[in-house]
């Protein structure tokens, strides 16, 4: 009989927590001015991307990408951003329950998750791709001579699928190893348990950075999928998705016009109308978003342009030690692209 | 009117009535949970409708693009989520099954020796089920994980102790015979060798228990369970071919392979589960009176039989009710795999989830699947429970 009894409390706990409610246009914003913070959700073990560091201060391009917004609606970052670690299974569901008001949790925006999860993906803020981790003493030059190879692979993600459709159009057979923790994960391969890791590229980076011995290592330059890492907000609120959506292109319209922390004050200065603007000197973008006019200007300020943010995070004078790639300017070659400001 | 009186006497009020009113009860009761059921079902239907969440099971015929580390039967990343699912459950079971088994047996050897009169064999008893029941079951997962792959070489510098087998941090890797039609005729022998066995085994028992005549019936069983799949083999001609694993690539190829995060798995859950049970036989055991030992012994029988035939069949009613509840621990517990690996239904629904994003009904399977392996469970120990129950004549 108690075990109808646990299943029945089961039930119950799993509804409760189920316990979803529909996201009205406006309501975020007006929940989030109310309580005077955003809870933002984060992965929370991911160097680079979102990460307490020995003092506890969190580090990473997905934290600044929810400054960015903490910025844009209270005009400051402290104190008015509150962070939930979370899993990779645990993330949409923490959205969806409002549990949390914005996930930037590099999360890969695809056509089912944008369907089926009751979410709404903004601008990219992150564009990656999956790739190969071995060993170099395993003398692979290319992802196609791994037919055969035990991959380790994290679950929960995308990755799963992507090397499974990687190995069968290749008719290459192999073996996963698929562990919950990264940290364990990672530990198997080290010490041997895997010939291969497999995982989004950044994410690669950052574990060979946590090696004992990372030059024994490397990643295979094959890129087997697409990973637009891309903020999230839920369903239906089509105010806050234009303010999350509007933040993160202000860093991006911000490095195309040359604009930093630095030179902000003066470029606001500028005679240039389109740059008056932007940083709220001429009003009307503040007023459209609901927003204060100044916040293009307090994001660039406060937390820095996309370039700036990205060289602090994960660029090449980190341990991650990532090339901006197809994350640079468009007019640099990269897929990084902001719609005007006016 | 004296007989009037009576009857109104007699005649209660139905609702004060104690029948009626226990059903009353009852009724009252199962509306109320079956609507809490209804609300909460419809409430969250509504809402993930509303949210445009997708729901039903539909998901479970589509493909599910995801490859899975072991396997008992085909699977595919081309076959549905349905077959993945089917997958896990194998594995649990496997897992879980096997595991019963060993710990039970295990359990029982260390339960018997804390009782030994020699001082070492108790002392190590107790030692043993000190350490494995007072560490987390979870940390003995990740270390007997860790001990396979820190503790063994590579493949290609893998141990060979003996001929055919090697052992490397990809697992255990060992020689079966190959394909050959005598195989499947051998194991039908064995399987009907078992069957043989069992019903000469009740056949030497209800002799005895009539006649007093004794029958070697563990000696002939044993010798069928040996000699018939044996005999199965020469007539058909005695294929002696292996399938050897050989080092091809990264992996080696052909033979069979237990991973370690199978064997770490197994370990893990077989050696704390077995502390528990070993407390659970020393109770029982100690649960009969030293009286019926003294008796025993005094009509003559030998130690082996005092233990087998007069204190197990006692302790055994005290044993198996506990017993049953580690045993569901056991499987239970088994879903701690997905830390370290081992694809169980757990982490097969974990990822069936994250793909699909319907967490509520993938969390329902899990659910199910568990409710439906222990409730099975406890039906198989209550069953023999009732078996070995005082049979009062």
């Amino acid at each position: 009989m108690h075990q109808f009894k646990s299943l029945f409390i089961g039930c119950t706990l799993l509804l409760s927590s189920a316990g979803l409610v529909f996201a009205g246009n406006g309501d975020t914003l007006k929940a989030v001015q109310a309580k005077g913070y955003i809870q933002a959700g984060v992965n929370g073990d991911l160097f680079g991307f979102g990460k307490a560091d020995q003092k506890g201060v969190w580090k990473g391009l997905d934290v600044d990408t929810a400054r960015a917004v903490a910025v844009a609606v209270f005009g400051n970052f402290k104190d008015r951003v509150r962070y939930t670690p979370l899993t990779a299974k645990t993330r949409f569901t923490a959205l969806q329950s409002k549990e949390i008001d914005l996930l930037t949790r590099n999360a890969t925006q695809t056509l089912g998750r944008d369907t089926s999860l009751g979410l709404d993906f903004v601008q990219v803020n992150y564009y990656d791709g999956q790739g190969f981790m071995v060993p170099k003493s395993l003398g692979v030059k290319s992802a196609k001579e791994l037919g055969g190879a035990t991959v380790c692979v994290l679950p929960g993600t995308t990755t799963e699928q992507n090397a499974a459709d990687f190995f069968r159009s290749n008719n290459m057979d192999w073996k996963t190893v698929t562990i919950e923790s990264t940290a364990e994960l990672s530990q198997a391969f080290f010490a041997g348990r895997c010939d291969v890791m497999t995982s989004d590229a950044s994410q690669l980076a950052g574990i060979r950075a946590s090696s004992p011995k990372p030059d024994t290592y490397m990643i295979l330059p094959d890129i087997i999928s697409k990973e637009p890492l891309a903020p999230a907000v839920r369903h239906g609120d089509n105010q806050w998705k234009d303010i999350v959506n509007y933040a993160v292109l202000t860093m991006i319209n911000a490095e195309e016009f040359g604009i930093t922390s630095k030179n902000v004050d003066e470029m606001a200065k500028s005679k240039d109308p389109k740059i008056q603007r932007f940083l709220g000197v001429t009003a009307g973008n503040g007023k459209a978003l609901g927003l204060d006019e100044k916040f293009a200007y307090n994001i660039i300020k406060q937390v820095g342009n996309y370039g700036e943010v990205f060289e602090r995070n994960v660029g090449v004078n980190t341990p991650l030690g990532i090339e901006r790639g197809l994350n640079a300017l468009w007019t640099n070659g990269g897929l990084m692209y902001s719609p005007p400001f006016k | 009117m004296v007989t009037t009186n009576e009857k109104s006497a007699v005649k209660t009020r139905f609702w004060n009535d104690e029948k009626t009113r226990g059903i009353i009860y009852q009724v009252v009761t199962a509306m109320l949970v079956a609507f809490i059921g209804y609300y909460l079902i419809a409430n969250v239907q509504d809402n993930m409708a509303k949210q445009s969440i997708a729901s039903g099971f539909g998901f479970l015929e589509k493909e599910a693009a995801f490859e899975i580390g072991e396997k008992s039967i085909e699977y595919s990343a081309a076959d549905s989520y349905g077959r993945a699912l089917v997958v896990g459950v194998i594995n649990t079971l496997k897992v879980s099954l096997i595991g019963m088994v060993l710990t039970t047996m295990l359990g029982t050897i260390v339960g018997v020796c804390t009782l030994s009169s020699n001082w070492l064999l108790s002392r190590i008893g107790t030692i043993y089920v000190e350490i494995f029941q007072n560490i987390p079951v979870l940390l003995q997962l990740f270390f007997f994980y860790a001990l396979f792959y820190e503790a063994f070489p590579g493949p290609r510098q893998a141990l060979n102790p003996v001929s055919g087998v090697f052992i490397s941090n990809r697992g255990i890797d060992f020689a079966v015979p190959a394909q050959h039609f005598a195989w499947s005729y051998v194991v039908t022998a064995f399987l009907a060798a078992c069957v043989i066995a069992f019903f000469i085994a009740r056949w030497a028992k209800k002799r005895q228990e009539r006649t007093g005549w004794q029958f070697p019936s563990f000696w002939v069983g044993l010798g069928l369970l040996a000699g018939l799949p044996l005999l199965t083999w020469v007539v058909c001609g005695a294929p002696t071919e292996l399938d050897i694993p050989a080092l091809k690539g990264f992996n080696f190829q052909g033979g069979q392979n237990i991973s370690p995060e199978f064997s770490a798995l197994l370990i893990g859950l077989v050696l704390y589960t077995a502390s528990f049970i070993a407390q659970i036989v020393r109770a029982g055991i100690q649960s009969i009176s030293h009286g019926q030992t003294e008796a025993a012994m005094s009509i003559g029988l030998k130690t082996k039989h005092v233990l087998s035939l007069v204190i197990f069949p006692q302790a055994l009613r005290v044993i198996i009710p506990p017993l049953t509840s580690q045993l569901l621990n056991l499987t239970k517990n088994s879903s701690l795999a997905v830390a370290i690996g081992y694809p169980d239904f757990v982490q097969v629904a974990g990822t069936t989830i994250n793909q699909t994003g319907q967490a509520v009904e993938g969390v329902a399977l899990m659910m199910l699947v568990y409710l439906t392996l222990s409730l099975l469970t406890s039906v198989f120990m209550n069953w023999y429970n009732k078996k070995i129950a005082i049979i009062e004549r």
